[in-house]
């Protein structure tokens, strides 16, 4: 079947198979590879990216359901190579380390501060619980989105003995 | 060794550098092997098998390979390679039988995902179900049946391993120091206890994943999510038997990795459907499932400890007995009984202990490396046992600690002696006991206990580790001066995550006295132009890439003065150089840009010498020797690092249900490299390890299926399981042959994480706990003196579920009652 789908604001018409997930669809139809599969089946929020305007873990959507939407994903975040101040505050605060969760991660930050403008950690935690990273643990991730969204009190980074 | 300068000179190493991989990261652009598609290349799937024990009387592939698109299947039947890290005892494909649920029995290659898995179904299995041995204990007995009945003619490295022809033990690992039974007999008090926990997954983000094309003429390009290219290419080559050099192996960005893309693993297998597809690239991707189970995990274990102490609480014997569950097969396992074995009393002085530290194969998905290596495994037992001797003799377990950590001049267990040098575990320790308020309740705990009905408790856990590797490892460094005055560093070590790019450009910098961004570490790895490293494993990389670093500077320093020294007409010790030029010391006007001579310096007549200057450092691991069979006495640790954890814990004294208010985490690391990379490996380190303390493991039923190889199953800690408030506390003892005095922590955050949460519940109410995963109901049952139910295998009682503690006493004058 053919589709037509409006990611990071290209349009877009493509003949697709239907049995295709939205994920498959932008990682192997238009080859935007920073949205990552971490387990296929809706549970780890590697693969999370906007559905007309709202996260979806784009490995439980069929490419048929994209049918007229409207797309983001992390290729999409950066303006001609300058980092958003979301992507640019996860590398100030080490909020990256293998880097495989990272583009789910900002989609869902992302959606979190789009609800609550200044959340509080643990609105951020909640927020952040569908999307698992096995590498640093959450809380510089936690202090990335706190520090973008103006409620980060600095701190020592390690108390040395 | 090198260049131990008072922290306030350096002007790199000990900042918060930003990580050089970052931005790649964070656009998407940054490629990893699930991202990367080759022209002609082909996707492979496998046959796996239902059973956890089963003869094959069958495979009939004939429907697979009338497939249209299938260009390759494969049975066990055409494929006679062997592969092994230390005991060689695993097919590529199974022959003959079938030793664990998810074990690879057929593969195929097809010109589609889909078609793969259409191939696969076709293909039809025909098994004699066999009982499998499926707990460790169990496997043990002398009737138990064998895993590997040919277990006395497999290949293994003799001056390490000891199988056991004719019993299911992969390996025993002994240890020797003293006279334990005497030391019991000197004691006041004796308490024995088993500990045990689960197996458990790894879980890296992105699964293991291989792109292999057999080439004509046998160059062969490998293109895989591993830790280690060399070890890959080196023990691919053995198996196939085929010259190192014609073996490219090439890893780009890894989605993590925890110990289990260390070794080798579905490289061979997707090689072997290249060639029979006629060398076009094929592409495995393990499901998430499949990570679960075709891959492996780390090993259970069930470890026993018998501690005798002195009046005064001194710890005066020690006996130890580890039974590690390896799986179906040796894998690491057999690697993580030694280094476990030589370690196992963690960071306590025993005069007189004795260790044996068996590998026992079971009927189960085999364990590997994984963070930690053995280490989270026994300290759950060592540091929740140290608490139950403190108990029952009726000192404080901080006290006690005091008592019996090692210090300098104390002895290990291999007989190795402790200096001022080698770390400072109670430093470590009081800095996490004075970080969580021990010992005591402020006012505000005591108010929060009153009007929420909920018992806070406060526990203390320390550990050790050293690097478990060969004696001669080795590594490189090459550092390349780029025409422009910048540099370009190769290493064979892989940066999977924890940063050692970043840290590795930040000593470079240092040791060249560059701006950080005249340097360029790059992650990509390629065996063929990368210089050779061991492997991606035991926390050695900062020290030991980081000190080749080190050499590889000084050699281009040195090459590059020697050029200068003629076109400034300059004895070489006259010179000095700053990141843009050289200069003579005492004339710094007569000076030469590095560019002009990064490449060859021509003189204004056209004449030129030199030549492109790269510096290179090779760095082997020294003094250390292979440990004798009979007593584990030699030297095994390239550095210890020592750490402490320190939890406060909210426990419901109905339900069991805990939180966790508070933990601090202290290390000595010797001299911190970057604190932030340094505070992400702790609080990564700590979840991963409260993921192990809380709710993760394998759980099996009665007949060895896998029953939660899944996420909804096997939870893994998300961003809600952080405790409320974390704090991270470096301790500097500089280690003297460490690279500006740093030495390792990559693995470390994550040891004692169980046992501190472990003394903190027991503290809070009082529920004895003596195996983990600690869930609410483990607390629950622990609290009501109930027995453990064993979950891990489902009726079929094991581990701990038979165990009781045993407070018994060899001293009659202070017999203690159970």
């Amino acid at each position: 079947m053919k589709i037509k789908v409006t990611v990071n604001a290209i349009p877009y018409e493509r003949e697709i198979e239907e049995h295709m997930t939205l994920l498959r669809f932008l990682r192997e139809g238009l080859g935007l590879t920073g949205t990552k599969e971490g387990c296929g089946a809706g549970e780890c929020g590697a693969c999370t990216v906007f559905f007309n305007g709202k996260t979806v873990n784009s490995c439980m959507v069929l490419a048929a359901e994209a049918d007229g939407a409207v797309i983001e994903t992390i290729e999409g975040e950066a303006t001609e190579g300058m980092l958003s101040a979301l992507q640019s505050s996860f590398e100030k605060h080490f909020a990256v380390q293998c880097g495989f969760c990272t583009a789910g991660m900002i989609m869902s930050a992302r959606e979190l501060i789009h609800h609550h403008p200044h959340p509080t950690a643990e609105e951020i935690k909640e927020g952040l619980e569908g999307n698992f990273c096995r590498c640093t643990g959450y809380e510089q991730i936690v202090e990335a989105i706190l520090d973008v969204t103006g409620s980060f009190v600095a701190k020592e980074v390690l108390t040395y003995v | 060794m090198y260049d131990t300068l008072d922290r306030s000179q350096l002007k790199n190493v000990g900042k918060s550098a930003v990580r050089l991989d970052v931005k790649e990261k964070l656009t998407g652009e940054a490629v990893y092997v699930s991202d990367m598609v080759l022209p002609g290349m082909l996707y492979a799937q496998i046959k796996k098998s239902p059973h956890a024990r089963a003869r094959i009387l069958s495979i009939d592939t004939s429907k697979a390979e009338a497939l249209r698109g299938v260009r390759a299947v494969l049975t066990g039947s055409e494929l006679d390679y062997r592969l092994g890290l230390y005991v060689v005892d695993k097919y590529l494909l199974a022959k003959g039988e079938v030793r664990h649920y998810g074990e690879a029995v057929a593969a195929v290659a097809a010109e589609s995902l889909q078609i793969a898995r259409e191939a696969v179904d076709l293909i039809e299995v025909t098994y004699e179900v066999l009982d499998p041995v499926l707990n460790h204990m169990d496997a043990m007995k002398e009737d138990a049946p064998l895993v590997h009945p040919d277990l006395g003619s497999y290949d293994y490295i003799k001056a390490v391993f000891t199988p056991i022809p004719g019993t299911n033990i992969a390996n025993l690992t002994k240890l020797r120091k003293g006279d334990v039974e005497q030391g019991f007999a000197d004691s006041a008090f004796v308490v024995e206890r088993e500990y045990d926990n689960p197996s458990v997954q790894h879980v890296p983000m992105e699964t293991h994943v291989s792109i292999v094309k057999w080439g004509s003429g046998d160059r062969v390009t490998i293109y895989t999510s591993a830790q280690s290219p060399f070890t890959v290419r080196n023990l691919f080559c053995r198996t196939f038997s085929l010259p190192f050099n014609k073996v490219r192996v090439i890893i780009p960005y890894v989605g993590g990795g925890f110990g289990g893309k260390a070794g080798i693993h579905i490289e061979p297998l997707t090689a072997c459907l290249s060639k029979k597809a006629g060398g076009a690239p094929v592409k495995f991707q393990a499901s998430r499932e499949e990570e679960f189970s075709l891959l492996p995990c780390r090993s259970a274990l069930t470890y026993r400890i018998k501690t005798g102490v002195s009046e005064e609480g001194k710890i005066l014997a020690q006996k130890m007995e580890m039974y590690w569950d390896a799986g179906a097969y040796a894998d690491y396992a057999v690697n993580v009984t030694r280094a476990s074995g030589y370690s196992a009393s963690g960071p306590y002085e025993i005069p007189n202990a004795w260790v044996d530290a068996y590998t026992v194969y079971t009927n189960k998905p085999y364990g590997t490396a994984y963070r930690g290596f053995g280490h989270v495994e026994f300290h759950w037992g060592i540091e929740r046992h140290m608490d139950l001797v403190a108990k029952t003799i009726g000192m404080d377990p901080l006290e006690f600690r005091h008592l019996n950590a090692l210090r300098p001049g104390s002895i290990t267990l291999t007989g190795e002696k402790i200096t001022s040098h080698s770390g400072d575990v109670l430093a470590c320790l009081d800095a996490v006991a004075k970080a969580i308020g021990y010992g005591k309740k402020s006012k505000e705990e005591k108010l929060r206990e009153k009007e929420s009905g909920l018992r806070i408790g406060k526990g203390i856990a320390i550990l050790q580790k050293a690097p478990a590797m060969p004696s001669n490892t080795a590594t490189a460094a090459i550092v390349k001066m780029n025409g422009d005055g910048t540099v370009s560093v190769a290493v064979g070590l892989t940066d999977i995550g924890q940063g050692s790019t970043t840290a590795l450009a930040q000593i470079v910098a240092e040791r060249l006295d560059f701006r950080l961004d005249q340097v360029f570490v790059k992650v990509e790895k390629d065996t063929d132009s990368d210089p050779y490293d061991w492997q991606t494993v035991a926390s050695k990389g900062l020290i030991m890439s980081g000190n080749a670093c080190i050499l590889a500077c000084k050699d281009l320093l040195q090459k590059g003065y020697a050029v200068a020294s003629h076109v400034l007409k300059a004895c070489v010790d006259d010179l000095g150089h700053d990141s843009e030029a050289v200069f003579v010391r005492h004339d710094p006007e007569s000076r030469i840009s590095w560019p002009q001579i990064a490449l060859g310096y021509a003189y204004p007549d056209g004449k030129a010498i030199g030549g492109p200057l790269i510096g290179i450092g090779s760095y082997i691991a020294q003094g250390l020797s292979n440990l004798d069979k009979e007593t584990g006495q030699g030297k095994p640790a390239l550095d210890w690092t020592f750490g402490a954890h320190g939890i406060i814990c909210e426990v419901n004294p109905v339900t069991g249900e805990y939180t966790l208010r508070k933990i601090a985490s202290a290390f000595d690391v010797g001299k911190v490299v970057n604190p932030q990379l340094l505070r992400g490996q702790i609080i990564g380190g700590m979840l991963q390890g409260l993921g192990t303390a809380m709710c993760e493991g394998y759980i099996y039923d009665g007949s060895g299926h896998l029953l939660n190889p899944s996420f909804t199953d096997n939870k893994i800690p998300t961003a809600k399981d952080l405790p409320f408030e974390v704090e991270t506390i470096a301790v500097e003892n500089a280690q003297v042959d460490g690279p500006y005095g740093a030495r390792g922590v990559a693995e470390h955050p994550m040891i004692s994480v169980a046992p501190a949460l472990g003394n903190a519940i027991y503290q809070a109410v009082g529920a004895d706990l003596s195996h983990m995963p600690i869930r609410a109901e483990d607390v629950w049952r622990a609290l009501h003196n109930k027995q453990p139910i064993d979950n891990w295998i489902t009726k079929t009682p094991v581990g701990s579920c038979r165990s009781t503690p045993v407070l018994g006493s060899h001293s009659p004058s202070h017999a203690l009652e159970p």
